[in-house]
């Protein structure tokens, strides 16, 4: 139940990868035939992965996470339009390396300016219009949030920025696969996506750039991936992912109907049989897999701790569980408090979610609130 | 694999002492929601043979973690019995040591359960009129001073949480 920290492999993909480790090891810059194959391979991958967005097979560029993508696209699209302007958009949940970057790039000169979500974590298009000035160089807003799983209007900023004469960017690191991406239709020019979340393999993740997008590459080397990203090709990774992307293309659909009625069948059950439990993020517009709530009264590390125990993996938002002690941005920047931040539990289905398994969190769940709630002195 | 050791889940699994006195003879209440822990602990006093004053029965609450209920969980374990004056003289390293150690980021749970028990203390012995250990009146002024500047950060919303939770 937590599919969106990341995904197994599926079993086909992993089918896919494992000629290019011993056999077709070669290196995509050899003129050899070891290599002619290896480049062959890596073409095709970037075909494949191109038509998941209906994108250009030259628009894509492999990277080796979302991460990277996302500063990628960041700061290259910020130091290749310096000239221009120096004024950035973003909104308040992005994920923290679309954050981190925008606060370093901060300190290199840029203006950096937060758009505020509302309740359910959607932005306002009317503000962002507002917001964007003639040194407005970029918007970077991501497509579906990873903890809340809102699906921000995506077409319509794209629409806006294009209107403004401004390069919109999305980390659609958590939607790729998911739901339905078309970059042209959506007004996109610069889009990150990744491996791991879609049952691929880690290590693999793409950056799609509009045709006649400049960004100024982050790492200098040996001219792979038209000099944007150079470093020698991890082939069994972007063979899995095209693999993975391939899958997503023709499952999509069916998948996400199947699964988004699992998550409503979770989302009801836990608001029907656990007094005090409210849902978190939007009620419609979210990822189909993505479950998000608050529960009164229990902290979210011991809820995920006693899960774990039940043989059920989640996550939390919660300040106890965190490296810095603080409780998520996201749940802070729809407005919630501290203390329900402290409470928040994040339920993601994937491809091997079965209804037994969500009867059985329906089960276990409710015991296991009861009995964090008997130690807490706040119940009623 | 957990970044707990196996006693720290023990406890959290099963915790000891669990709940609340009714008529507690003290009652130490530390933490904030709003940084996610709360800790009420209630204690009732006796005396042993020697006619000391010992902690007859320890009972307690918790919001938290699972650091924060575990060490709430053993600390009541480790006083359970004590003199005022044993219990007075528990140390973080004590409770660490119980549990087989605690995360590094996990170590101010520790010092919490301590703060509550050596409040539970100070309200019992203030309540009874009697005199203040030096050391135990610097801690419940230095308490006091933390939960002065939390609730001063948060002012808006503690207000709030009162409400919301003691309806």
């Amino acid at each position: 139940m937590d599919y969106a920290a990341t995904t197994p492999v599926d079993k086909r993909v992993l089918k896919a990868m494992l000629p290019f480790f011993s056999e077709k090891f070669g290196n995509t810059m050899s003129l050899h035939s070891f290599g002619q194959e290896a480049k062959e391979a890596l073409e095709e991958s970037r075909v494949v992965v191109a038509g998941l967005m209906n994108a250009l097979p030259e628009e894509i560029i492999f990277t080796a996470s979302a991460t990277e993508s996302n500063n990628l696209s960041m700061k290259g699209a910020a130091f290749a339009n310096k000239n221009k302007g120096n004024h950035i958009i973003i909104s308040a949940i992005e994920h923290h390396c679309v954050l981190e970057s925008a606060e370093w790039l901060g300190k290199q000169g840029f203006e950096i300016t937060k758009l505020k979500v509302d309740k359910y974590g959607l932005i306002d298009l009317t503000e962002l219009e507002k917001e964007i000035k003639k040194e407005t160089i970029l918007v970077s807003i991501m497509h579906a949030n990873n903890e809340i799983g809102t699906v921000e209007p995506i077409e319509e900023i794209g629409k806006i920025c294009h209107e403004k004469g401004v390069l919109f960017h999305t980390d659609a690191a958590q939607s790729l696969g998911k739901i339905p991406i078309d970059v042209k239709k959506m007004n996109i020019d610069l889009l990150t996506g990744s491996s791991q979340k879609m049952y691929g393999p880690k290590g693999a993740a793409c950056l799609f750039i509009r045709k006649g997008v400049k960004i100024e590459p982050m790492l200098h080397g040996g001219g792979h991936e038209f000099g944007l990203r150079p470093s020698t090709i991890n082939l069994p990774a972007i063979v899995g992912f095209a693999k993975a992307c391939n899958i997503c293309r023709k499952e999509m659909i069916y998948e996400g109907a199947r699964i988004s009625k699992l998550r409503n069948e979770l989302i009801g059950g836990v608001l029907k049989n656990i007094p005090d439990a409210l849902l978190n993020g939007h009620p419609e517009k979210r990822l189909p897999n993505n479950a998000n709530f608050w529960f009164k009264f229990v902290e979210g590390e011991s809820l995920v701790f006693q899960l774990d125990f039940s043989c059920i993996a989640a996550s939390t938002g919660s300040a106890c569980s965190s490296a810095q002690l603080t409780a998520s941005h996201v749940l802070l920047a729809l407005g919630l408090k501290p203390e329900q931040a402290h409470g928040s539990l994040r339920l993601t289905l994937g491809r091997w979610t079965k209804e037994k398994d969500v009867k059985y969190v329906l089960k276990v769940l409710p015991e296991i609130i009861k009995k964090l709630r008997e130690i807490s002195p706040f119940k009623k | 694999m957990s970044i707990y050791s196996k006693k720290v889940i023990n406890h959290f699994q099963n915790p000891h002492n669990c709940g609340k006195i009714k008529n507690p003879d003290g009652i130490g209440k530390v933490g904030n929601i709003v940084c996610g822990d709360v800790m009420y602990l209630y204690i009732k006093i006796g005396k042993n043979k020697k006619k000391e004053e010992i902690i007859k029965n320890i009972k307690f609450e918790t919001f938290g973690c699972v650091a924060a209920i575990s060490t709430s969980s053993v600390v009541t374990d480790l006083v359970m019995g004590k003199t005022l004056d044993e219990a007075m003289k528990l140390e973080k390293n004590n409770v660490i040591n119980s549990l087989e150690g605690l995360p590094p980021i996990k170590i101010h749970c520790s010092i919490l359960a301590i703060d509550a028990l050596s409040e539970a203390i100070y309200d019992y012995l203030s309540k009874n009129k009697r005199l203040i250990p030096e050391e135990l009146a610097k801690k419940h002024e230095r308490i006091d001073k933390e939960r002065h500047s939390v609730e001063e950060k948060h002012k808006d919303w503690v207000e709030k949480e009162e409400k919301m939770f003691n309806k």
